[in-house]
Parts: C-alpha cells; sequence; structure tokens
C-alpha cells in the first residue's frame, strides 16, 4: 500500500515537472507539435554563435531565443530542414553548424584524426618491430659460454 | 640523445599548435555575407520613427554600417573613435540600433554623442539575424554596389580602423 502511494508521488512530480517545461516556452505558435518536433530537432543541431559550445537547443541565450523563433517561423510555413539550415549556414556560415558539411576547408577536420591515427599506428608498428628484433636471442660463442660457466660455477661456490 | 629528438620535436610542434591558438579570438567567426549584397531592409529611424531607413538609400556611397545598442558594454569602448572618425568626415557612418529601446537609445546618443548620419531601429532583432549580427557591436563595411566588403566583430578600434577598415574605405571610394 505505502509503495503505491510513493509511485503516485513520483508520478506527479514527473507530471508537474513537464507542466513547468511548457509554461516556461509558451508562445502563440507552439500549438502545432509537428512545427515544434522540427524546431526542436533542428535546434539540437545548430549552435548558438553567442555561447559557442551550446546547441540553440540548450542555450537561453536571447540570440537563441530569436533563431529558434525565425527557425519556428520558417517551418511553420513548411520549409524542410535542409532549407532553413541553409538559410542559417548563408547568414552564419557553416560554423553555425554542429555537423559541418565536407568541403576543402573542413578536409582537415574530417580526415585529420584518421591521418593521426594511421601515423601512430605506423609508429606503434616500427617500435614493435625494434622491439622484437631486440628480443632474438643472438648464440654465444665458445668463449662467452666458457665465461658463462665459471661465473655460474663461482657463484655455487660462494 | 638521438632517442629525444622525436619526442623533442612533437613537443615542440604541439607548443607551436598551441601558441597559434592562443592567438586566435573564437569568436570571431568568418562571415559568409563577405563579397555578398547587403540584405535588404526598412526600418524606422531612431530621430524619427515615421521616416524609414533603408540600405537603398545609400547605393553609390562606401558607407560604414556599425549595429550597436545602448545595453551592450563594448559599445562604450569604440563610441568615441565612431565620433571621431564621423567628425573626420572620410566616410558616412550608418548605425542600427539592435534590440534597444528607443528612450535608452537615445539617451546613449545624447550622452556620448551622435556619430551617426541615420540609425534604423530593429527592435526585435529580425534584421540583425538577416545580417548574421551575433554579438554587438559588429560594423560593416559597404560598397557603392550594395556589396559587404568587411565585416568587423567586435568594437571598432583605432588599429582596425587604421589598418583594415580606412585603406579599404579608400580603395572601394576610388572603384
Amino acid at each position: 500500500m505505502k509503495l503505491h502511494l510513493t509511485f503516485r508521488l513520483i508520478a506527479l512530480l514527473f507530471l508537474m515537472q513537464s507542466f513547468s517545461l511548457w509554461a516556461q516556452d509558451a508562445r502563440p505558435m507552439e500549438n502545432d507539435a509537428v512545427v515544434e518536433v522540427q524546431v526542436q530537432r533542428l535546434s539540437e543541431q545548430l549552435r548558438c554563435l553567442v555561447c559557442q559550445n551550446q546547441t540553440l537547443a540548450d542555450s537561453h541565450a536571447e540570440l537563441a531565443q530569436d533563431l529558434k523563433q525565425e527557425i519556428r517561423e520558417m517551418a511553420a510555413k513548411g520549409m524542410s530542414d535542409q532549407a532553413i539550415i541553409d538559410y542559417l549556414v548563408a547568414r552564419y556560415g557553416d560554423f553555425v553548424r554542429y555537423r559541418p558539411p565536407l568541403k576543402s576547408t573542413t578536409v582537415l577536420l574530417w580526415l585529420g584524426p584518421f591521418a593521426l591515427l594511421l601515423v601512430g599506428g605506423f609508429g606503434l608498428f616500427i617500435a614493435l618491430r625494434r622491439r622484437e628484433k631486440l628480443a632474438t636471442d643472438t648464440p654465444l660463442n665458445e668463449e662467452e659460454s666458457r665465461k658463462v660457466s665459471e661465473l655460474l660455477k663461482m657463484d655455487k661456490e660462494s | 640523445m638521438k632517442r629525444f629528438l622525436l619526442p623533442l620535436v612533437i613537443f615542440l610542434v604541439m607548443v607551436c599548435f598551441l601558441f597559434i591558438g592562443l592567438n586566435l579570438d573564437p569568436r570571431e567567426v568568418p562571415s559568409p555575407l563577405v563579397g555578398k549584397p547587403a540584405p535588404m531592409f526598412s526600418l524606422p529611424r531612431l530621430d524619427d520613427p515615421k521616416q524609414a531607413f533603408s540600405p537603398k538609400d545609400m547605393l553609390g556611397k562606401v558607407w560604414l554600417f556599425n549595429v550597436w545598442a545602448s545595453w551592450c558594454g563594448a559599445c562604450r569602448d569604440e563610441h568615441p573613435i565612431l565620433v571621431e572618425l564621423s567628425k573626420s568626415g572620410l566616410v558616412p557612418v550608418y548605425g542600427m540600433d539592435y534590440k534597444d529601446t528607443r528612450e535608452d537609445a537615445q539617451q546613449w546618443l545624447q550622452q556620448g554623442g551622435n556619430p551617426y548620419i541615420a540609425t534604423a531601429m530593429d527592435a526585435d532583432g529580425r534584421v540583425g539575424i538577416n545580417y548574421g549580427v551575433y554579438g554587438v557591436p559588429e560594423t560593416y563595411v559597404i560598397d557603392k554596389a550594395g556589396i559587404i566588403a568587411y565585416k568587423q566583430i567586435g568594437p571598432v578600434t583605432d588599429e582596425s580602423l587604421r589598418n583594415k577598415i580606412l585603406p579599404l574605405v579608400k580603395r572601394l571610394q576610388a572603384q
């Protein structure tokens, strides 16, 4: 019985929280669920230019709110994701996108990690090869083996 | 000795990269609008809301378009420089008051002097978005054909004016 009550309380808490989330952003055009989904999807892919390591979705900067509103209006007009992203890229540059496109200026960004991996892998290969060479045993000549047994004998005697 | 050479080289290369990185300003995002026509708009003027300001009126002239706001701290730094520039008469300076109220903006201009021939009021920031504004102040150099030739992000300084903006303006005016 007691457990039951706890669950109810938790459910109520969750419910209250979702209400408060709605209350924060309520604006006239948010009634359209389809548009909201698109705005949410896009704002997770776009960078807030004021707080540069946040997406538009995460950011509460004023510019981010404005841009979200702009996106919302474009989405309401039925523009596609690509058209909206293009619109923003034309004004803010590729930097506004969290997933930069592959082109001549971003080649290093895309291929750099693989190049580093390749260099690292090559270095590891060389190092391992060198170590292998060191580990191969070199046979002793007669003089050396005589010395070894002599030393071992001395060790035993002492 | 030789075995220390490679780590040393790697270390020096890293130092180089980090040093260059220290001198980069991550806030300076290159604008894709440079080389493109300045977006058109028509906005009410700060001094007289019944009159409109549009970049179309400026065709045939080289001009500076300075985005500012009374709430912006860095604008305070560049303001005297703009006042000085407008007194020199080298290039006409127009302003856009970004997301601001008329009273605050007018008070600001009364206090610091008004370097602008006209100021457009972008109260809701929509024209700002069209211009790719993300940090006020920003200043655009616009040529006779209405093409954006340069964008300065952050305050105009004596240095940037002398080394970058004024030589560019002179070159564009001669075209």
